[in-house]
């Protein structure tokens, strides 16, 4: 038995709307899951059953062997940490790490020790009499973070706990949470809808959409595997570049190539999925690109341009090349590293 | 230059306004320092008489009614004994109806809400009877409880909580759930302090409501005993000085409160901001 499992899970709200479809999944002790998805896929709805926020229309929970469908939040034992940190305004740090604790029954003594503990390990001990309002968006959501460890919970939830901080403390932040769980040790659920931190952070990764997993996996297998269409654009930066194309008798034709030998049975029309990282500079390509624009990443170039019928097409070369603008590039696939879809509904078929 | 003279203008504005207000309450207080002939013959002074301590005591230590059961002392002991009752109660029944309100699953909560709205429709004098006959019922006539608990129950108060606990984010009450905190917990620990500002605000309101009560005390005491202030000022007997001093004594009660608590109102607006 796993550590937490969601058995058939649906959600419909009361205005009908259907936020979670028949989702099962299993999440082990001490792993890192990420739930990634657009916006309004209903990782949210997911992860506020999971907690006891959201009533479960259908379906079972199960935490640590317990079924927890009818346990009230407060008897869970599950901490969460929100995107806008809803932390306490009217206490001051060291009273809203400690509040949970207070009400658990835990004694004076035992609490100043905790407290004392995660503020250190969360390096907020100087901020413990300052009052939230006080803080910076940073410092906010380490103490965020830190009413979540104090109580040592059986899960920790995240829903989308960076997205309030700029682009370089993110990073960090990313950084310290990985690897603030990997010292603490507690399952984490943690949801996003950016796929970079989606990667960086999962032990697993769920890739949800219109309230349903596509796909369920490591980020290493998911980005070298995605099962369908919609995984592969997800995942993986810049996108995926998709071509239209027709696939028969194993021999693809798309924007003006052809790729024999295609490790499919398939026959009809077909999506063509090449992730821009998967292509090389030759004399005699398949792929003629003419380059509209060149992002210089500095490490990297990103070189945009046109195949044929398909406009942005994005190829990934390395800083030290340089090309210029309106220039013609010719591409040939690494390793036949592309991806075929069923153009009807976005399955992988090769 | 022009935010130097605006500022300067708006101040002279605050300053006539304060003046229009002021000089009425300082011609009775100047007055009432004086003799009664002198007030009698030359009508209202402006300045200062030499018989102040001999007007204000003669008037704490005034027996009045048809019993000489009730001294000035005694009304202002019933006045703030009503006033902090009324206070008290409307604070509280009105901060836990808003609680319910908001945070209750509550069948047709809205429409409650604007029931208990209504009510403000349909003051004290429009219900008097039956509230008279529903206090007398309970045995209540004559007593402090019979003076507050008709008039404890506040719609205004339960508005302005009720819409205060909307503008808290939903999280706040989640994230205090998964930490334990139950009903009544999130209650104590959460929307009290939240609400201090506010509470402090209403509590002066409905004190300064339940000091200038008179209708119903009229109604619901018959003995001399319950006498409060603003009935004494109608009831007293005497020479006009001593109404004067009595007038301006009247006034101490509200002002001493509102003087008080605004420490505490100003510093609730700016600590958490
Ligand atoms: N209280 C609610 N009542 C009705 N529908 C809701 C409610 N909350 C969310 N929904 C709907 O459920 C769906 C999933 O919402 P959810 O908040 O789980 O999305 P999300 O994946 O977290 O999106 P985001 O990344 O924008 O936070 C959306 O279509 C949303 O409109
Ligand atoms: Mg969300």
């Amino acid at each position: 038995m796993s550590f937490l499992e969601l058995n058939k899970v649906t959600k419909i709200y009361p205005n009908g709307t259907k936020a979670v479809h028949e989702t099962s999944m299993n999440v082990e002790n001490g792993e890192f899951m990420v739930f990634v998805g657009p916006s309004g896929c209903g990782k949210s709805t997911l992860l506020r059953m999971i907690a006891g926020l959201e009533d479960i229309t259908e379906g079972y929970i199960n935490l640590d062997g317990i079924l927890i469908n009818k346990v009230d939040p407060s008897e869970r034992d599950v901490a969460m940490v929100f995107q806008n940190y809803a932390l306490y305004p009217h206490m001051n740090v060291y009273n809203n790490l400690a509040y949970g604790l207070k009400n658990r029954g835990i004694s004076k003594e035992d609490i100043e020790k905790k407290v004392n503990e995660a503020a250190k390990l969360l390096q907020i001990s100087e901020y413990l009499q300052r009052k939230p309002s006080m803080l910076s968006g940073g410092q906010r959501q380490r103490v965020a973070m830190g009413r979540a460890i104090v109580r040592n919970p059986k899960i920790f939830l995240f829903d989308e706990p960076l997205s309030n901080l700029d682009a370089k403390l993110r990073i960090q932040m990313r950084l310290e949470i990985k690897k603030l769980q990997q010292k603490v040790g507690v399952t984490s659920i943690f949801v996003t809808h950016d796929q970079v931190e989606a990667m960086t952070l999962a032990d697993r990764l769920a890739v949800i959409n219109n309230g349903l997993i596509e796909q369920l996996g490591t980020p290493i297998e998911i980005y070298n595997n995605p099962k369908s269409m919609f995984v592969a654009g997800f995942i993986g930066s810049p996108q995926m570049n998709f071509l239209e194309g027709e696939l028969k008798n194993k021999t693809l034709t798309s924007e003006g190539f052809e790729i024999n030998n295609v490790t499919s049975d398939f026959n009809g029309p077909v999506i063509l999925g090449i992730r821009p990282e998967h292509m090389s500079q030759t004399d005699k390509g398949l792929i003629n690109l003419s380059v509209d624009l060149v992002e210089q990443l500095g490490s990297d170039n990103l070189i945009y341009g046109e195949i044929k019928n398909k406009k942005d097409f994005c190829f990934r070369c390395p800083g030290s090349q340089i090309i210029k603008k309106g220039s013609k590039l010719s591409l040939n696939i690494n390793d036949n590293n592309y991806y075929v879809f069923d153009k009807s509904n976005g399955n992988r078929v090769n | 230059m022009i935010r130097y003279f605006s500022s300067n203008f708006s101040h002279l504005i605050l300053l006539i306004g304060i003046f229009i207000m002021i000089i009425p309450v300082w011609l009775i207080f100047a007055s009432s320092t004086h003799t009664a002939s002198i007030i009698n013959t030359q009508g209202l002074q402006f300045f200062l008489g030499d018989k102040f301590l001999e007007n204000y005591t003669k008037v704490l230590l005034y027996e009045g009614g048809f019993f000489k059961e009730i001294t000035a002392l005694k009304m202002f002991l019933n006045s703030f004994l009503m006033a902090t009752g009324v206070a008290f109660l409307s604070v509280i029944s009105s901060l836990m109806t808003a609680y319910v309100l908001v945070y209750f699953r509550v069948k047709y909560a809205t429409l409650l809400f604007w029931i208990i709205f209504i009510t403000i429709l349909v003051p004290l004098e429009l219900r008097i009877f039956p509230t008279y006959s529903v206090m007398s019922t309970l045995n209540l006539v004559n007593s402090y409880w019979g003076l507050i608990i008709p008039i404890s129950a506040s719609a205004i108060a339960t508005l302005f909580f009720r819409q205060f606990y909307k503008t808290i984010p939903d999280e706040l009450l989640e994230s205090a759930k998964l930490d334990g905190a139950n009903t009544w917990r999130f209650f104590i620990d959460f929307l009290v302090p939240l609400s201090k500002t506010m509470i402090v605000a209403m509590f002066i309101f409905m004190f300064v409501f339940g000091y200038n009560q008179y209708l119903w005390p009229i109604l619901v005491t018959s003995s001399e005993q319950y006498w409060t202030v603003v009935m004494g000022l109608k009831m007293m007997s005497g020479s006009i000085v001593n109404k004067f001093a009595f007038v301006i004594m009247s006034m101490i009660p509200p002002v001493l409160i509102i003087i008080v608590l605004q420490k505490y109102f100003i510093k609730g607006i700016f600590q958490d901001k």
